[in-house]
């Protein structure tokens, strides 16, 4: 049989070619529907929760929720945590990406497979380790108490479990990244004659620059808003070892819904700048970023 | 745990690029420290249990049925984020529509949104005088405070791994082999079943096992909205924290060595799934 009279026998060859690689106009609009309705329900409605309920009783009561001592020593306890846990995170991701992604090595997946192990150890468990090193009946627990450091129930403790849960975020992103763009213009540049470390910022720092500030946002969001191994660790001492999180845990707790949503929407706020920020550089800088990256 | 390393690691392929000493003893001495001592320290309190020991903690009448809920409820949320994230994936890269960017960005709330606010939202939502717990009780479904509720909190969790793995693979997917399966006359449906999904099958799968993984392990977005009855909507990590606020440190321990025995397990199904992959389609 010829080809033409394949085609000719069909329907108007416009048309043939819309329904042979898609669907028809009904079926796209009900899975269209489906996955909006789907997603509405199950993301949307609790994100639009948070806020009319912490806007229930007018701005008056909202912003009285953050006048209270344990909401303010909350916020002050979160930002520390983020600002050394951050940081510590992003020092090693660009350590660990340089040594995985510009050398060869034995072993080198092992290793990739360990820096990713946080990810799949379920939050609670993240905390139960620390306390199993450094709690009363722990591995180190007796050391440190004979010499007065207080590492559960206290800053260390909290900074600790926060590193761990977020210790892949920079790593991950920076690995494959750098993978991607090899070591010929680092090698170019160190025959030229430019120092180690010059070549590193000079040269490969601006080329994973918006990788480095797109890992460095999601790190920063689950920083602040870490709650099964924080809650774990911290002792929820009021004013002193609550984050934002436990905060509205304990609120919420007490019945004092709207004081909770109030705080809560902080964390959501921070999410939602989060996320836009994380959109507009996928849209922007797609080609600089790891592409399909996890998280 | 750290391996002494000389600055120049003589089985390394040689370079001019300097650094590796330095970078590679850094990223040794900080896994070490954070992760892998804190996991021993894990795995040796549990071995001090030994095998049998933590066979007692979990038939343990209430670990028993607490591990059961769990990986139960896990599993069916897990297939039901893989569902509708497969769809919701499809839509996004197949077709176009107002407001498509909007959507996609939605789909990362649950990474974006901690997760304790997440669980009061959705407590407040599913309850019985919540605006959709309202609903569902009409038609005589209790969520919050039901394993029902857990349910939720899990699909929620879990959605957006099983939309992210997928969805790159849909944007590969070659018209062209979706053209010549149609000119060579076979229908819509036989092109989707024979030539569209079969490739998509390992993502899916891989979806569905991060999403299973994380459904297991999660605690923030539960505890609010499942109600936290023993035998009845109590999850595995809620009765972790109950044994250490009891101080029982070889309870929690062995109770924490079972779920990481299991994600570990399904770890080794990911990447099983993706070796198999790569040899199948050539890629991930």
């Amino acid at each position: 049989m010829s080809e033409g009279a394949v085609i000719l026998s069909g329907p108007p060859p416009a048309a043939r070619a819309q329904s042979a690689v898609g669907e028809g106009r009904a079926v796209r609009w009900t899975l269209i529907a489906v996955a909006i309705v789907f997603l509405a329900l199950f993301l949307v409605l609790p994100m639009l929760t948070i806020f009319v309920q912490a806007f229930s009783k007018g701005w008056e009561t909202y912003l009285a929720t953050f006048r209270e001592p344990d909401a303010i020593a909350a916020v002050k306890l979160t930002l520390t945590v983020a600002a050394i846990a951050v940081p510590f995170n992003l020092v090693f991701g660009v350590a660990a990406a340089w040594a995985i992604a510009k050398f060869e090595f034995p072993g080198k997946s092992l290793l990739v497979t360990l820096i990713d192990l946080p990810f799949s150890v379920s939050p609670v468990v993240s905390g139960l380790i620390y306390v199993l090193v450094f709690g009363s009946q722990g591995v180190f627990g007796g050391f440190f108490a004979a010499h007065g450091i207080q590492i559960l129930f206290a800053l260390p403790g909290i900074v600790l479990a926060t590193i761990f849960v977020t210790f892949p975020f920079v790593a991950r992103e920076l690995i494959p990244l750098m993978q991607e763009q090899g070591t010929a213009e680092e090698e170019a540049a160190l025959t030229l004659g430019a120092s180690g470390l010059w070549a590193f910022l000079t040269v490969t720092l601006p080329n994973i620059r918006w990788g480095l500030l797109y890992s460095v946002l999601l790190c920063n969001a689950r920083a602040m808003g870490e709650f099964g191994a924080v809650s774990v660790v911290s002792g929820h001492i009021r004013g002193l070892t609550n984050t934002i999180p436990l905060h509205v845990e304990i609120l919420y707790n007490e019945y004092n819904f709207v004081a909770a949503f109030a705080v809560a929407s902080l964390l959501a706020g921070l999410a939602l700048v989060t996320l836009l920020l994380k959109s507009v550089l996928e849209w922007r800088y797609a080609g600089e970023l790891a592409a399909g990256g996890r998280h | 745990m750290t391996e002494p390393h000389k600055p120049r690691w003589h089985f390394r392929r040689p370079s001019v690029i300097p650094g590796f000493g330095i970078t590679f003893g850094y990223t040794l001495t900080c896994l070490s420290l954070v992760v892998l001592l804190p996991l021993a320290a894990l795995v040796w309190r549990a071995s001090g249990l030994g095998l049998s020991g933590i066979i007692d903690v979990a038939r343990d009448p209430r670990v028993a049925s607490a591990l059961k809920i769990s990986f139960g409820v896990s599993l069916l949320a897990a297939l039901t984020a893989s569902i509708f994230g497969f769809v919701v994936a499809w839509v996004l890269t197949r077709y176009r529509f107002p407001g498509r960017r909007i959507v996609d960005a939605t789909v990362d709330l649950p990474f974006a949104l901690p997760t304790a606010v997440a669980g009061i939202a959705l407590a407040s939502l599913y309850a019985p005088t919540g605006l959709v717990g309202a609903q569902l009780e009409r038609i005589g479904i209790q969520a919050a405070y039901t394993p029902v509720g857990i349910f939720i909190a899990m699909v929620f969790i879990g959605l957006p791994f099983a939309v992210r793995t997928v969805q790159p693979l849909i944007a590969e997917i070659d018209k062209e082999v979706e053209e010549a399966s149609a000119t060579l006359g076979a229908s819509r449906r036989a092109t989707l079943v024979k030539v569209v999904l079969p490739p998509l099958i390992p993502a899916v799968l891989t979806g569905f096992a991060l999403a299973f993984a994380r459904g297991v392990g999660e605690y923030g977005s539960i505890i609010f909205i499942a109600g936290n009855l023993p035998y009845v909507s109590e999850i595995a990590p809620l009765l972790i924290v109950i044994k250490l606020s009891e101080y029982d440190y070889a309870g929690a321990a062995a109770i924490a060595t079972i779920m990481l025995g299991i994600s570990f397990l399904t770890l080794l199904a990911i990447n099983l799934i993706q070796a198999w992959s790569r040899r199948r389609f050539g890629y991930v």
